[in-house]
């Protein structure tokens, strides 16, 4: 018995395709992708007009809290998240509790996806141990165990030996270094953008430094040691500016924006809103515009969520004692539709922005429809217009600015490896 | 007319009418305050919680005085530390002293923005900010605004010059908006470690020097300086060297208008951000401040817990 899709438009960036086509799955991998396939009598037939049919959408940058925090977060809620918001893959950060450093736990995180999860899960390691900024992880021990990446998410590494010697290791297993770069002693215990907003409400600013700086020492460190960086979350314009001249030089960087960063101001944090508050901040309406620059040039590889899920005991209080982070896996495929309205993107240059050059960043094997590849698809409504309600979000949290907004787009259906795990149509 | 507004916790909101309905109202109740016999029944049977996440005497005991002599029974709690090392959430705190029919909480607490959080989540209390954070302080700059038109008779094309740690003055912030609403023109300065972004968008003049702040000024407000070891700190080398170059002394008080006022919130630290000679001089005014800070916050109490009934 085969699944065969039909009718739908097919975007598949990575092949050039958009064409109305049938995508014919077999035994959990893609058999073929052509038109006026003739079901047999025992397949399965999904009707996807008037639906786009794209490659399971890959988020590099989640956080799934599964071990320690499970009443923010668990594995099973998260990838259930990403499902409903259309990913069928996601790269989780290491800053649980215990800290992912070490094969256990990233083996642990892997088989819950299978056994339990809507989505696969590709883990991130940290980049030292305790994510304590002092010694390395067994890196080429945690690739072996399926481990794509090394990253102190969360934190900077400040140490500048110590990064330039991870870069070094990583380099020789193949594996990418994940910077959150941003310079702790210049943030400076910053809560937010800083400028005028933050002089008016009296709340301590983090400049777009913090982050500059930083990812101008990262680049220089991979520079010098031919290591892969990306570099996570990028808010700020003179970043994209570093990373455009890097790239230029041929420098082996790569980086991510997240909706929230090419989509609010710091304005969204007028009224002290905690769910505004995320690190790095919000940034100016300059940044926001350098973001969306950075995204049409090709600059900015990818498109990912940071979704940092938070319960609201961490975040139902003053605006400085609140947690940072937003959820993010359930809005960000209607937010990144946005781009294509505001003339930023073509929606094919959306969909590669959230499947295959994520996939390519952390070399991931999914992100496109190739023969034999795991049939991750996702059907997407166009125009399906919705409301962001605590109703309508899966992840276990409900830590959004985008409350009571309406968004337009959504994954309806989305399979992986030839099972759906998401479906509303 | 009636008072528009269910809490005090910007001067940014408040309109040119409701500043003059309140320093008005204010000016009735200082005379309550001459008299022998300093108590009138206005808010009998109103219940006044002060509710203190930071030390302070001046602002609780004036908040305190002022709800005693308008018959309010007035609770003052004292939380040592903050609610999250306290173990209980702001929210509930003060939820608790909603559920006890409490009329009015009068909060100062160390984080910007405690206040919005309490009016966003009480139903029926009035939230008065006394002070949060680095945001606001309106009481005390309703009683600046007081005290300087009894001296200058209006506050409309005023010069007033505020000099000291900006960054993290609430005081300065609700001056500023308050004396710009009123007509005044405002003058910020201080060491530029101190001066933060985006002054001028909110309003202010901004300057580095303080003789050019306070040239031709009608009004001086000198800010407390905070510099809590004595070695210096990141924002600045040492207490003499602020002295030295950021100072109200009697030579630079000259550069202001011959009747400008001098004023400072209090505490002084003498010999560091004000001379003693100013500080006791002629020009001062600083305890006229605090004897108007009572009734300020009289006509606060008032407006919110009692105007409205006639």
């Amino acid at each position: 018995m085969k699944t065969i899709i039909k009718n739908g438009r097919v975007i598949d960036p990575a092949q050039n395709i958009d064409a109305v086509l049938d995508v014919v799955i077999n035994a959990g991998c893609i058999e073929s992708i052509t038109a006026q396939v003739q079901p047999a009598a025992d397949d399965q037939v999904i009707d996807a007009t008037g639906l786009l049919v794209t490659p399971g959408l890959v988020d590099i940058h989640v956080h799934l809290r599964d071990p320690g925090y499970e009443y923010k977060e668990d594995i099973i809620s998260g990838t259930r998240a990403a499902a409903a918001g259309g990913f069928t893959s996601v790269a989780c950060m290491p800053n649980t509790n215990p800290s992912n450093d070490n094969k256990a736990i990233t083996r642990y995180m892997i088989q819950k996806a299978q056994l339990e999860g809507y989505a696969n899960v590709f883990p991130i390691c940290s980049i030292t141990k305790g994510q304590k900024g002092d010694s390395l992880v067994e890196m080429g021990d945690l690739k072996q165990a399926g481990c794509v990446g090394f990253s102190d998410d969360g934190l900077n590494v400040e140490d500048g030996a110590m990064l330039r010697h991870a870069m070094e290791y990583a380099q020789g297993f193949d594996m990418p270094i994940i910077a959150h770069s941003e310079d702790e002693s210049i943030k400076d215990g910053g809560v937010m953008n800083e400028g005028a907003l933050s002089t008016e409400l009296g709340l301590t600013g983090n400049p777009w430094v913090s982050e500059a700086a930083s990812v101008a020492r990262d680049i220089m460190l991979a520079e010098l040691t031919g290591a892969h960086l990306h570099v996570c979350h990028i808010s700020t314009r003179r970043s994209v500016e570093l990373i455009r001249e890097a790239k230029q030089r041929g420098v082996r960087v790569t980086c991510e924006v997240t909706p929230h960063h090419f989509t609010l101001t710091e304005e969204a944090v007028r009224g002290y809103n905690v769910n505004a508050k995320v690190g790095p901040p919000l940034r100016s309406a300059a940044d926001v515009a350098a973001m969306k620059e950075g995204l049409r040039d090709g600059t900015i590889d990818a498109i990912a969520t940071d979704h940092a899920p938070h319960h609201i005991d961490d975040k139902n209080m003053e605006f400085i004692y609140a947690a940072f982070g937003m959820i993010g896996l359930e809005t960000a495929l209607p937010l990144a539709l946005r781009l294509v309205d505001e003339g930023v993107l073509s929606l094919n240059e959306v969909i590669a922005c959230l499947s295959c050059k994520p996939a390519n960043v952390l070399r991931i094997p999914r992100g496109t429809l190739t023969t034999g590849a795991a049939a991750d698809l996702t059907l997407i409504d166009l125009e399906y217009t919705w409301e962001v309600t605590r109703q309508s979000i899966r992840s276990r949290s409900f830590n959004t600015p985008f409350e009571d907004q309406n968004m337009k787009g959504k994954a309806v259906m989305t399979l992986c490896a030839g099972k759906v795990v998401h479906k509303e149509i | 007319m009636a008072f528009a507004h269910k809490h005090i916790i910007s001067t940014k909101v408040l309109t040119r009418a409701e500043i003059d309905l309140i320093l008005t109202t204010a000016q009735s109740f200082k005379e309550i305050n001459q008299r022998d016999i300093k108590k009138v029944p206005t808010l009998r049977g109103k219940s006044i919680i002060n509710l203190f996440y930071e030390n302070s005497t001046r602002t609780r005991t004036s908040f305190e005085l002022a709800g005693k002599r308008m018959s309010a029974d007035t609770i003052n709690i004292s939380a040592a530390s903050s609610s999250v090392t306290k173990g209980e959430t702001l929210e509930d705190t003060a939820k608790n002293i909603e559920a006890m029919d409490a009329d009015i909480i009068v909060i100062r607490h160390p984080a910007s923005g405690a206040p919005d959080y309490l009016a966003q989540r009480l139903s029926r209390c009035s939230v008065i900010n006394a002070g949060d954070g680095a945001h606001e302080h309106p009481s005390q700059a309703l009683l600046d605004l007081m005290t300087i038109k009894e001296h200058k008779g209006t506050l409309e094309g005023l010069t007033v010059a505020i000099v000291g740690d900006i960054a993290r003055s609430r005081v300065a912030r609700s001056d500023l908006y308050a004396l710009r609403t009123m007509g005044a023109t405002v003058r910020l300065a201080g060491p530029a470690t101190m001066l933060p972004p985006g002054l001028d968008k909110l309003g202010a003049q901004v300057y580095t020097d303080i003789n050019a702040a306070i040239k031709d000024a009608d009004v001086i407000i000198m800010l407390r300086i905070q510099l809590e070891r004595e070695g210096g700190s990141k924002l600045l080398p040492t207490k003499r060297e602020y002295a030295q170059f950021f100072a109200l002394n009697p030579e630079n008080l000259k550069l202001a208008k011959p009747d400008a006022i001098v004023m400072h919130p209090g505490p002084l630290n003498r010999g560091v951000e004000i001379s003693s000679y100013v500080a006791d001089g002629k020009q001062n005014v600083i305890l006229e401040q605090v004897e108007n800070g009572v009734a300020v916050r009289m006509a606060l109490l008032y407006l919110l817990a009692g105007g409205n009934d006639d």
